[in-house]
């Protein structure tokens, strides 16, 4: 079984820690991701669980066992690297072969696991081809296939498709995750792009800056993201943050301007008369009738993307900046005046100081 | 050239021709040399080729000339041995040395870098001295071994291989040793593999490097049987008072000559190659 096991570690590279203690249990046959902006350590976290990152303190276990001093290849891991590191002068078919060869696994078996790997991945046509005759996505299949027919416990993916470009990369997504889904084989995935994140992974772990932010499903971190920079770095366009007030008895929230928002059920008695960063997803704000907004957005700016409209302006009467996003067309010219409304529901509370979430409104 | 000037063409054409009639002239009067007899050659010097190729190069190679004990044969041989034991030898120890420099982190990793670059300013020339001092006292005077190993260092070789391996892809390096490969797997079945077009072009120069080495092999042989080509010409030369044997001579140089153009011609797709592009 491949169960992966992180306790409290911490990474450092000569004196600067960039790891600040991550703790995480990953049952069998998860599909893990890790997610955060570019530096905040995900990599290396992976590059500690794959053995070619040594751990400066803490455990890491796989399969119950605890693999800190073993060679990466002794983990029983397999891993497909950002630019997928195929060994340039071999066919497809050596690639795939070589680390059972080195396994000195018997010929029979590594043709029938390469072949069966092939065939799962489309490759067989390309066998005997070499990497550089291959397009991006087929080279990030075979980068797959190596990892395949090792059968390991634990797949580990490092920004896999970050080369390719955006239409290739959906249409991998939905492979890797389909793969997943045949093999149940534990996987972790680090990515920065957060639709991936959120299409491919059964719980995502958001980092910043080498700690861990919020580990959930991608819905919970979604609905209720734990912290100012979850919140903010889940969803585009970004959450919009507003400072505000609870009132007296901490049912609702003003804004600097007197426009105020329900809380809902009981709200938040125990933080009642505090400072607040109220935070709305852009998809949230809801365009009412005249009369029947809670707060007015002067309208600065346009986007129009088909699908839907980003509508960029000022909120309420202290001008906070925010994006609205409504669903299809949507004819407004800058300076129009729109009435916003919101469910209870979808507000968002933090501390303004320690940026932690405020309660489960 | 977008230019379409007929005179231009014409006069482009007759700078090459004419350029390469210059280099070629002497080859030829070398050649035309080594079919004639000597006699030929002291009296007349047609500028046609003569009759006598055939018996003069056997000569050459079988018997040489009568000043000189060794056969151009035995000469041949030797230069062969010696420019294929340093092209050979410069190529494993360059790989060796810029393997560990590039791959692994040792104390004073840098320092022994520089330390290969400063030997760059320091070739045979130089080190002649004490370079046959320590041959010497080593007895590889009149050896293959005093012949090879004293050029078979080279810190422009470690270089190339240095910098070529510095592009080769960390994760290459990494992905060996998920699949379970050591250092000497990664070596032999990723690295070396990916470096055979820089080995070739390698080849092409350091064979002819080896092969036209003259200031060493001429202070390190005594012995005539362990002579090289080029000290054997120079030595057939050594006549005093006598008469040179120039149609042997000749038919030497041109069989000298032989080798160094075979590599190039056999060499030249993979040489171009391995100096253009990098396989990645």
């Amino acid at each position: 079984m491949g169960d992966v096991s992180l306790k409290d570690i911490y990474k450092k590279f000569g004196k600067t820690q960039v790891i600040h203690g991550i703790t995480c249990e990953i049952p069998d046959g998860e599909f893990i991701v890790i997610l955060g902006p570019s530096g905040c350590g995900k990599s290396t976290v992976l590059r500690m669980v794959a053995g070619l990152e040594v751990i400066t303190q803490g455990e890491i276990a796989i399969d119950g066992a605890v693999v800190n001093r073993l060679e990466p290849a002794d983990r029983d891991i397999a891993m497909v690297f950002q630019n997928y590191a195929l060994y340039p002068h071999m066919t497809v078919y050596n690639n795939m072969a070589y680390g059972l060869k080195i396994r000195r696994m018997p010929k029979a078996e590594i043709e029938k696991r390469v072949r069966n790997a092939a065939k799962i991945l489309e490759l067989t046509d390309f066998l005997d081809r070499k990497p550089r005759q291959l397009s991006g996505g087929q080279r990030q299949r075979v980068a797959m296939g190596r990892c395949i027919v090792r059968e390991p416990k634990v797949f580990l993916f490092d920004e896999p498709l970050s080369n390719l470009d955006a239409k290739l990369r959906v249409q991998m997504r939905l492979e890797i995750r389909k793969l997943h889904e045949d093999l149940k084989i534990t996987s972790i995935y680090v990515t920065h792009d957060q639709v991936e994140a959120m299409t491919l992974g059964d719980r995502l772990v958001v980092m910043n800056e080498g700690v861990v932010e919020q580990i959930g499903t991608p819905l919970e971190v979604y609905d209720r993201p734990s912290t100012v920079f979850v919140a903010g770095f889940i969803g585009s366009p970004s959450m919009n943050f507003m400072p505000a007030r609870l009132d007296a008895d901490g049912r609702r929230v003003k804004l600097p301007g007197g426009e105020n928002f329900q809380l809902p059920d009981e709200g938040l008695s125990a933080y009642k008369g505090q400072d607040v960063t109220l935070g709305i997803r852009p998809e949230h704000l809801i365009v009412t009738e005249k009369g029947a907004g809670l707060v007015d957005l002067k309208v600065d700016m346009i986007e129009a993307l088909g699908a839907d409209t980003l509508v960029h302006g000022y909120l309420g009467t202290d001008r906070t900046v925010v994006t609205v996003r409504v669903p299809g067309v949507m004819k407004v010219v800058a300076a129009d005046i729109l009435p916003l409304t919101c469910e209870p529901e979808r507000l968002h509370l933090f501390d303004p100081q320690s940026g932690t979430r405020l309660g489960g409104g | 050239m977008v230019e379409n000037r007929p005179w231009l063409t014409f006069l482009t054409h007759a700078v090459l021709i004419v350029g390469m009639l210059i280099i070629a002239f002497p080859i030829y009067v070398t050649f035309v040399a080594s079919t004639l007899t000597l006699d030929e050659i002291t009296t007349s010097f047609p500028l046609l080729p003569g009759s006598h190729l055939v018996e003069n190069y056997v000569k050459a190679l079988t018997m040489g000339t009568t000043e000189v004990g060794a056969t151009v044969g035995t000469m041949m041989l030797n230069s062969l041995i010696m420019a294929l034991g340093i092209t050979f030898g410069k190529i494993a120890i360059s790989l060796i040395a810029a393997y560990a420099i590039v791959y692994f982190r040792f104390r004073f990793r840098l320092f022994f870098f520089w330390l290969i670059f400063i030997t760059l300013m320091l070739p045979v020339e130089v080190r002649i001295l004490p370079t046959y001092k320590v041959a010497a006292d080593l007895k590889l005077l009149d050896s293959y071994p005093g012949l090879i190993f004293p050029l078979i260092a080279s810190a422009t070789a470690t270089f190339l291989f240095r910098q070529f391996f510095m592009t080769v892809p960390d994760e290459l390096c990494e992905a060996v040793r998920i699949d379970g490969g050591g250092p000497i797997r990664f070596f032999f079945d990723i690295l070396l593999p990916m470096s055979r077009t820089s080995i070739a072009a390698l080849f092409v120069i350091l064979f002819i490097y080896g092969w036209n080495q003259y200031l060493w092999p001429l202070l390190i042989t005594t012995d005539e049987s362990y002579y090289t080509v080029l000290i054997g010409i120079k030595r057939m030369l050594d006549v005093g008072e006598g008469q040179a044997e120039w149609h042997i001579i000749m038919a030497s140089t041109m069989l000298a000559m032989i080798p160094p153009v075979l590599v190039v011609i056999f060499m030249q797709k993979q040489f171009v190659r391995g100096m253009t592009e990098t396989e990645k």
